[in-house]
């Protein structure tokens, strides 16, 4: 359908992890902005965006339609709670993002989502990755996102096991995102992590190679 | 062949761009200023297709004075730099996109001074220097070795006199003036002009000539 689609989506290179463990899920990211392929304009560019108290969404792709989307999304949710009076929930944030990047099917934004997320009252761990097109996967163990997309899953297949906690998870994490980007050229340069439990959401920045 | 640099600076940011005015082969004016002033401490430089740089920069000044107007105070920079790739980001995907890239620089008593760094896609990164254009390639490197947080303002000359001199040494295109600004909080001050330095000429050895006979 797109041909350039592929292109785009590794113009300014970059990658998105997230997993599920018990009561609590996390969220990681590189930090590069790459321009061109070959130059790297910045390491400090993170592309987690915190869009509530439990609610995160990670981006990879062309990295101006990575802030159009965090802030078209920022100003949905901010809309939704006003109108709602109450916090939005994982799964109708999805729903919104996914039917944002659909409306434009023809000529879409090029950015792959991770949303994770704790479920309101429960906090059970919600994981869902989204493509350009807003086709949306739930997952119950982990997501994977960005130009080493291959790299990542051979890491967190076989370093993820199920109930883990969280000191556990941001290790388990950590090392998957830190070895996948390590074989890749356009993502690293730093990295960045994001722990949401029920009471408190800590943010880590990894010591990476920064090449 | 157009090239850009940003440096921030204690409190200040200083701005640089070449002179050089082209069209293909042929360099029509060589005193060209290719930053534009949006308010009062806000100081945008903006390089890439020819009319377009300056109908987007005008447009943007001319909204940034706009927002002035109607609600008495200036727009942070962070603010107009989010307005400024909002505008990039929604022409692009329009039949009139502007291929421009561009550096915003400014200073407000909240954040002080900051520099923004935004290519033609529209994707916006705030940085402790930046550079445009093919100098980029060699000017990166420099700025790496010898930048530092919280440099005075002759700190800062030193190190964008020698970013100049590298592209002058080793691009193939001849930039041989830069137009130079800093942005702080009195305002925007323009600075002469600079050059690369000129070495003195090596001294060759001496040939001696033999004698055949």
């Amino acid at each position: 359908m797109n041909g350039d689609a592929d292109k785009l989506l590794a113009y300014n290179g970059g990658a998105v992890v997230a997993m599920a463990g018990k009561q609590c899920v996390a969220l990681a990211s590189d930090m590069r902005f790459g321009r061109d392929q070959f130059q790297t304009v910045s390491s400090q560019f993170p592309k987690l965006y915190c869009l509530g108290p439990r609610l995160y969404l990670g981006l990879t792709g062309l990295i101006s339609d990575i802030q159009t989307v965090s802030e078209t999304m920022q100003y949905h949710v901010n809309l939704y709670e006003l109108n709602e009076r109450r916090q939005v929930k994982p799964h109708v944030f999805t729903s919104m993002l996914s039917n944002h990047l659909y409306a434009k099917r023809f000529g879409p934004f090029y950015v792959e989502s991770i949303v994770a997320g704790l479920q309101p009252k429960t906090y059970e761990p919600y994981l869902a990755s989204l493509d350009i097109l807003g086709g949306t996967t739930v997952s119950k163990n982990f997501s994977v996102t960005g130009t080493c997309k291959a790299q990542l899953y051979g890491m967190c297949e076989p370093l993820w096991k199920t109930d883990l906690d969280s000191m556990n998870l941001f290790e388990v994490l950590s090392q998957a995102l830190l070895n996948a980007v390590d074989r890749d050229a356009l993502s690293g340069w730093g990295a960045t992590v994001c722990i949401i439990e029920p009471d408190r959401v800590t943010l880590r920045t990894l010591k990476a190679r920064m090449d | 062949m157009e090239c850009l640099i940003g440096i921030r600076g204690k409190d200040f940011v200083l701005m640089a761009g070449d002179s050089v005015a082209g069209r293909s082969v042929v360099a029509m004016k060589k005193d060209h200023d290719k930053m534009y002033q949006l308010s009062n401490r806000l100081l945008m430089a903006a390089c890439g297709e020819g009319g377009d740089t300056v109908q987007f920069a005008e447009y943007i000044a001319k909204n940034i004075q706009l927002y002035r107007m109607r609600n008495g105070y200036d727009l942070s920079t962070k603010a107009a730099a989010s307005f400024t790739r909002r505008n990039l980001a929604d022409y692009l995907r329009s039949s009139t996109p502007y291929f421009v890239n561009l550096l915003i620089g400014g200073y407000d008593d909240s954040d002080g001074a900051d520099l923004y760094y935004m290519d033609y896609l529209g994707s916006m990164v705030k940085l402790p220097f930046g550079v445009h254009g093919y100098g980029s390639f060699f000017v990166l490197s420099v700025m790496d070795r010898y930048y530092k947080e919280d440099m005075t303002r002759d700190e800062a000359l030193v190190l964008l006199q020698r970013c100049i001199d590298e592209i002058h040494e080793r691009f193939i295109i001849n930039l041989n003036s830069f137009k130079v600004k800093i942005v702080d909080k009195e305002g925007i001050h323009v600075m002469k002009d600079l050059r690369p330095t000129t070495k003195q000429p090596e001294e060759t050895p001496g040939t001696q000539s033999m004698d055949i006979v």
